[in-house]
């Protein structure tokens, strides 16, 4: 950038200055852009997942625009005479129809088609990836809370873009999908009915759905996604990105690099890395190749029906789900598929949406956060955390287990049997374990701090006793190891008196006594001032 | 390499000579006698076929399916199973069974052809049933693939995947991959319905169904994964597996790797703010 004295004019020479002058002169840029553009981004890898799911977002917009073009939403019936031969002179929808042309005879659409269904994997898992390192490292505090919900908006309206693109070119697979999906419908009490005939235009399949989810799915949803996507990097752009702590930092600044030009290289880089890699799997692996599964008829239904990863988890516990049902005044309650699709997911998407308030209102903790908590200095989060992460994967290892079974030689119902008790056992066991491993690291950088890293030097007094020789940390270490506070867990009058209403809430508050209790009531204390210094005095290692 | 007369004297070389010799009278014997034909009440060489294959039934099966084949407690009635069962069940290696379990296994086939030929011969004459079909029953027919695929996946998919990869049913049952079976043996199988399979005899399914069942069987094994490595055409699990191993892996060593990578000045920029006690 120039560097000019006060009250003397600049006339731009080259064609670029020329054009930014100029653009400044109308817009006013330049004050806007100056601040923003050295705006400080810190640098670590986890910082990227978030980009991960942008630049696949991105990219899923532009293979999407190119499918358009060639994909007929239509569930009109037609012949196919295409140059895939083994469903030649078959009929088929038009949806069907136009998807074997776009991967048979339009150029480039069969790769077009993979980059674009690559795409939404890796955009899915980087949304859960990254959703997941924003949790562990409770980067979702105060005053991030809003940005949470945003990101959680973003994560299932990102599970609903996926199913209905699944389900567009209404191929074997995707029409089996709808078909379940109608099942959870009906499952509703009273009016699922109603809204089955609402949706599908009638009976299932119709004439209506292919159209309908078309809609959704190029418009409705991406639109929604695009504005909250805006409005999630807006207010990291804002509210400025957390740091991990090191030296230097603090609650009040950001450490990094600026945005413009070092943050930006970099980012775009990385789209390029991410394009290039998601473009790479479209054109060496195969993904949906629907003329394998033929189109849908409903009569028909294969072995191995799969749904994509992220709804796994759905299909798993509907699997799970033990045969419920009740009947009365001509009404059914099937429980049996209101549960696993109403009941557990609401559970499980409730308490991702609502943990920053629920973990605030445990710890009582009001303060603004722009530090990163290690994960093992938050060892109930973490627990939480891995608890959930374990629940979630039995779900969806069930949801595989017709796969599970046939490949490892084992029956359904056993393996069926095993996840019902692991889908609960599990989590339990995870939590405690997750739990004992954090205490465990944090007694070790305790000791770390207090006496040194192991240098592997064994060395032997005049007495003859052996010793292993610790090498003090590095200034920047014992603040990295030291900088987090630990929690105590509020007393019963804290309690009260956050509310400020002592007698009759009373209730309340002592149930969160035992849940900040709970939280907090196991922890390693940090070394204070007087251990180190005696460590250090001591002379001993 | 060893020259072949050291292998002549290896010990088994008379087993393998034994072998060939059995597998070329076998085929002799499939090629001269049309199993259609080989019928209990056709012919002097059938009387011969039906002889030896009923030695050769007391020996191995009759344990279980009874002295004449009228079944046990360890094994069900043979009379009216027809030929074309015995030639699935024993040329697929699926009999003579050995471990009872869930479902009887696939093991090495322990008769030649021949032999094989012989037995049904032998269980044919008992009470008649679904015969050996002939070649041109169960030739593949490239005309014939388009309906067969519909017919596949109408009436097979369900069990054994819409790629002939197989499926489980329940109890640790299984429906096997198909994707090594031999064009007889599918024939045989719709014909016969083993074990947990439904019988597909030709009032449900008639001949030319099951042709064009087999073609289409057979021409989905050698066609080319246009989208590129097939991931072992299991379907989306295979997918998901495939993009949260070497997928996630993959980008985050990427992220890891850019990050890590700085240009030096500001590197020495961020050091030194550091060192200031603080960026902005
Ligand atoms: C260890 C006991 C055992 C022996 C030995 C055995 N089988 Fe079987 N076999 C069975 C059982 C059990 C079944 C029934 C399988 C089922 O349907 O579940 C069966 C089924 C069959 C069937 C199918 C019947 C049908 O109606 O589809 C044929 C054919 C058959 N066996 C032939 C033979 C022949 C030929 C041999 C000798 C080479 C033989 N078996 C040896 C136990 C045996
Ligand atoms: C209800 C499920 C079911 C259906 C439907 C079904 N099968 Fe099977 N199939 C099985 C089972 C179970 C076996 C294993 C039988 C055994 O081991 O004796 C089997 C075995 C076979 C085999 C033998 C495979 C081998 O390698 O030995 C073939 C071939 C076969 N089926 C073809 C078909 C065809 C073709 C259709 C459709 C016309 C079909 N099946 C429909 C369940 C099914
Ligand atoms: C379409 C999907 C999403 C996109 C494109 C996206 C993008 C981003 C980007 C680029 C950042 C900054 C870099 C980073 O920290 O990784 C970010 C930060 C953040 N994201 Fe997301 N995100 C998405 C989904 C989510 C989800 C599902 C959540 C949680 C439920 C979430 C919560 C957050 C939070 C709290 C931050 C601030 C983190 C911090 O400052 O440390 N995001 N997001």
């Amino acid at each position: 950038m120039s560097t000019s004295t006060a009250g003397e004019e600049i006339v731009p020479t080259t064609l670029g200055g020329k054009a930014a002058d100029y653009l400044d002169q109308r817009l006013g840029i330049a004050g806007a852009a100056k601040k923003n553009l050295r705006k400080i981004f810190p640098d670590h890898w986890s910082f990227m997942l978030g980009e991960v799911c942008l630049y696949s977002f991105i990219i899923l917009l532009l293979s999407g625009i190119f499918l358009t073009l060639f994909f007929t939403p239509s569930m009109g019936d037609v012949t196919y005479n295409g140059s895939y031969t083994p469903l030649d002179g078959i009929r088929m929808s038009e949806a069907y129809a136009s998807t074997l042309n776009l991967s048979f005879d339009v150029r480039g659409g069969l790769l077009m088609r993979q980059i674009h269904h690559w795409a939404a994997l890796v955009f899915v898992m980087g949304i859960m990836v990254h959703m997941l390192r924003v949790f562990f490292t409770g980067a979702f505090r105060k005053p991030r809370e809003l940005n949470w919900i945003i990101g959680f908006g973003l994560f299932t309206l990102a599970l609903a873009e996926g199913f209905c693109g699944y389900s567009l070119p209404d191929d074997l697979l995707s029409g089996t999908g709808l078909r379940i999906m109608q099942g959870l419908v009906l499952s509703i009490p009273i009016v699922g009915t109603y809204i089955s005939f609402f949706l599908f235009g009638g009976q299932f399949p119709g004439h209506d759905i292919v159209p309908r989810l078309f809609t959704i799915h190029i418009l409705l949803v991406p639109g929604l996604i695009l504005g909250l996507i805006t409005a999630h990097l807006i207010l990291v752009f804002y509210q400025k990105h957390t740091q991990w702590a090191g030296p230097g930092r603090n609650d009040k600044n950001v450490v990094g690099l600026p945005l413009m030009p070092v943050y930006m290289a970099k980012a775009g880089g990385f789209f390029f890395v991410v394009f290039g890699f998601i473009a790479l799997l479209g054109g060496l692996v195969s993904i949906n190749p629907i003329w394998v599964y033929g189109p849908y008829v409903p009569n028909q239904i294969t072995a191995g029906s799969q749904p994509d990863f992220y709804i796994g988890f759905f299909e798993g516990a509907l699997r799970m789900m033990p045969n419920v049902e009740f009947n009365f005044w001509g009404h059914t309650l099937s429980l049996n598929v209101l549960v696993p699709f109403a009941v557990v997911p609401g559970i499980l998407f409730g308490g991702i949406a609502l943990y920053p308030f629920i973990e605030a209102w445990i710890t009582g903790d009001k303060r603004e956060h722009h530090i990163l908590d290690r994960p093992r200095n938050m060892p109930t989060r973490t627990a939480l955390g891995v608890a959930g992460i374990t629940f979630y994967g039995v779900g969806w290892l069930n949801g595989g287990n017709d796969l599970i079974a046939i490949r490892f030689n084992l029956s359904v119902e056993s393996i069926t049997w095993v996840c019902r008790f692991l889908i609960i056992l599990g989590p339990i066991f995870a939590f405690w374990l997750t739990r004992r491993i954090c205490f465990g690291l944090q007694r070790r950088d305790r000791d770390k701090v207090l006496h040194g890293a192991e240098s592997g030097i064994i060395t032997r007094s005049p007495e003859g006793a052996f010793s292993e020789v610790h090498t003090p940390l590095s200034q920047g270490e014992l603040h990295k190891l030291t900088a987090h506070d630990v929690h105590r867990p509020l007393t019963l009058t804290e309690v009260t008196d956050a509310n400020g209403v002592p007698a009759p809430n009373l209730r309340r508050a002592k149930l969160r006594a035992k849940a900040t209790q709970w939280y907090f009531g196991q922890r390693v204390e940090k070394p204070t001032a007087e251990e180190y210094h005696e460590s250090i005095t001591s002379g001993h290692h | 390499m060893k020259s072949l007369s050291t292998r002549r004297r290896h010990p088994l070389a008379a087993f393998v000579v034994l072998v060939l010799a059995l597998g070329f009278a076998g085929t002799l014997f499939a090629a001269f006698v049309s199993p259609a034909s080989a019928n209990a009440d056709s012919g002097n060489t059938s009387a011969q076929a039906i002889a030896n294959g009923k030695a050769l039934y007391e020996t191995s099966c009759s344990s279980c399916h009874g002295m004449n084949g009228e079944g046990s407690s360890y094994g069900p009635s043979l009379v009216g199973s027809g030929s074309a069962a015995v030639d699935f069940q024993v040329s697929t290696g699926r009999m003579p069974a050995q471990q009872p379990g869930a479902q009887i296994q696939k093991k090495a086939v322990l008769y030649t052809q021949a032999q094989i030929d012989e037995m049904a011969a032998y269980i044919q004459s008992l009470g008649g049933g679904p015969v050996v079909p002939s070649q041109s029953q169960y030739s593949v027919n490239d005309s014939m693939v388009q309906l067969g695929g519909v017919l596949f996946r109408t009436n097979c998919s369900q069990c054994h995947n819409f790629a002939g990869e197989g499926g489980v049913l329940t109890d640790g049952k299984f429906a096997p991959e198909l994707t090594q079976t031999s064009p007889k043996a599918m024939y045989e199988a719709m014909l016969t319905g083993p074990q947990n399979m439904p019988q597909f005899p030709n009032t449900v399914l008639p001949s030319a169904e099951k042709q064009a069942i087999i073609s289409y069987i057979v021409s989905t094994r050698d066609e080319a994964n246009y989208g590129g490595a097939g991931l072992g055409r299991i379907g989306p699990t295979s997918e998901g597996l495939f993009i949260w191993t070497f997928g996630l892996i993959a980008l985050l060593l990427f992220a890891v790797w850019i990050a890590a990578h700085t240009t030096k000045a500001s590197a020495e920029r961020v050091a030194q703010a550091a060192a200031k006690k603080g960026g902005k």
